[in-house]
């Protein structure tokens, strides 16, 4: 292609000098212990985490897990409607995430993008997507939609895209160009070339990438409540705001169970992929 | 009828792999192009359907300026150009049938394609594809599941299943071990004489050159130093191709030592 684009895949230029490396003197590595020393000493008086405060906070961690026990098991089956819908979240922002990616991903591989602008958007826009955190991106979505489930559909399903997209694309970067070749040779239409050459190549490593994001999604979905978007979080929230600890233990072990058993579901069906 | 006018080929590093090269080929012709690895042989095949676009020169098939040629035009001239590669080139993770049914995508709507709604007749051409190399019972079980001769085979069902007029093989046995080698390159000498499909391969084994060719093209360095009738290239000729003596690397049949060596060497 042009020749811009070989410099980008190209190596480093010549390397500056040969000569030895010099070892590096004992007065640097002690300088940096000093300063991570400092970092530390800096962080724990800025967020006020002293051993003191820790230790006399022990008799109020106490108690409170005393006003947690019992779990109030009574109390699960009003939960079973908030904890389906937060799979169901968590179903749907996988999925829309993951079809919003496929598009995307033949824009941000090199080896099928096109366009080389489109390529280079593409991939900036995929890292700056996955700098957001999912819990940053509900609220805003949140104060946009109003509180309920949907916002947090869509935190998940951003969340998601950015995710499979990425990990797709590098997937795809990496597949047998044989075919690919094979089939432009017979005179395929480009779309054809694709659908026919990369998918199978990649499809059993993007329903595994799915799977991977619907586990992150089920988790982060439980606590997708905490901001307004939706779920079993909300519940959580409300019933510790209002001090009912034993209905908020019964919900973290429900939390707990359910992240278990999706994972172990998860796992067990990545598994038969490969 | 293939004409490759003055064909000059230098990729960006600078390597310069074609130099004038000219040749023109009559149709139903089998002819062979030999030479040494990195003579050119992958490169100039690749310039007739522009796999490789060539830096200068012209390609000409029946008239047509295939250079010239646009994207949408090039793709249909590609349609009739089959090609069989040294690696296969197979969609290891599908099936037989849809590997040789790949054949037609270039005459199937993008739309069909995309829903895999192939015609009756496309079905029936893959299939009897298959039957040409021997394969049919195949069609349904996934590629990578054929041993390296059976998959070649699929490679050639594919190029057929284009209903080609040319077919390019670029190095069709250089994978296969030398029994396997004598029924890819009958199978290909056959469909040559049956359906008269001009057939352009290239070989490096100068034993096979001679035994399957009519025609034989040498290239050396980008250029082309021989062309000739098969049965008037003698050992001294393919010297003079290579700059070298013959040796038993050249040869697809060693009787003597050094043939299990190199079966299990090229199984891969």
């Amino acid at each position: 292609m042009s020749k811009r684009w070989a410099e980008v895949n190209g190596e480093a230029g010549p390397r500056a000098d040969a000569h030895a490396p010099a070892r590096p003197s004992k007065a640097r590595t002690t300088m940096a212990f000093i300063f991570v020393a400092a970092l530390y000493v800096w962080s724990g008086i800025g967020t006020e985490t002293r051993p003191v405060s820790l230790l006399l906070g022990i008799p109020d961690m106490a108690n409170l897990f005393s006003r947690m026990w019992p779990p109030n098991m009574a109390y699960l089956r009003t939960m079973v409607v908030p904890l389906m819908e937060t799979m169901q979240m968590a179903v749907l922002g996988t999925a829309l995430g993951a079809a919003l990616a496929v598009p995307v991903v033949l824009v941000s591989s090199r080896n099928i993008s096109r366009y080389r602008k489109a390529y280079y958007t593409a991939r900036a826009v995929l890292n700056l997507v996955r700098t957001l955190p999912d819990i940053l991106l509900a609220s805003v979505f949140a104060a946009a939609l109003g509180f309920g489930a949907l916002p947090g559909v869509m935190a998940l399903a951003v969340f998601s895209f950015g995710i499979i997209a990425k990990l797709t694309s590098e997937t795809v970067e990496a597949i047998d160009p044989g075919p690919l070749e094979a089939l432009s040779a017979t005179g395929s239409p480009r779309i054809n070339v694709v659908y026919y050459g990369v998918v199978p190549q990649v499809l059993p490593q993007f329903v595994a990438y799915c799977l991977y994001v619907f586990e992150i999604n089920v988790r982060a979905a439980t606590v997708l409540g905490l901001v307004g978007a939706g779920g079993i979080g909300m519940w959580l929230q409300r019933d510790m705001n209002l001090m009912m600890y034993r209905n908020a233990s019964a919900i973290i072990l429900l939390i707990f169970a359910f992240v278990l058993v999706m994972d172990f579901i998860s796992n067990w069906l990545r598994g038969r992929l490969v | 009828m293939i004409e490759l006018i003055e064909i000059s080929k230098t990729f960006p590093n600078g390597v310069q792999a074609l130099k004038n090269v000219s040749l023109t080929i009559g149709d139903g012709e089998f002819v062979v192009i030999v030479g040494l690895s990195g003579a050119g042989k992958s490169t100039l095949l690749r310039c007739i359907n522009r796999l490789v676009e060539p830096t200068s020169g012209k390609v000409v098939i029946d008239g047509v300026d295939v250079t010239a040629a646009g994207p949408e035009e090039l793709r249909r001239i590609r349609t009739r150009i089959g090609m069989i590669f040294q690696d296969f080139n197979l969609v290891k993770r599908s099936l037989v049938i849809t590997n040789v049914l790949a054949g037609r995508l270039g005459h199937t709507s993008p739309f069909r394609g995309l829903a895999g709604l192939f015609s009756r007749e496309d079905i029936d051409v893959a299939l009897s594809c298959l039957d040409k190399v021997d394969i049919r019972d195949k069609a349904y079980v996934r590629a990578d599941q054929l041993s390296g001769g059976q998959q070649q085979r699929v490679g050639i069902a594919r190029a057929l299943a284009q209903m080609p007029s040319l077919i390019l093989a670029d190095e069709p046995v250089a994978s296969l071990d030398p029994p396997t080698s004598h029924v890819v390159m009958r199978d290909l000498k056959r469909i040559n004489e049956e359906d008269h499909i001009t057939t352009i391969v290239n070989l490096h084994f100068i034993d096979l050159a001679r035994q399957y060719g009519s025609r034989i093209v040498g290239l050396r360095a980008g250029e082309l130093v021989y062309d000739g009738p098969a049965q008037d290239a003698t050992e001294g000729t393919f010297e003079s191709i290579y700059g070298r003596r013959i040796h038993e690397g050249d040869l697809r049949d060693v009787e003597e030592v050094g043939r299990s060596e190199r079966g299990s060497r090229s199984s891969r």
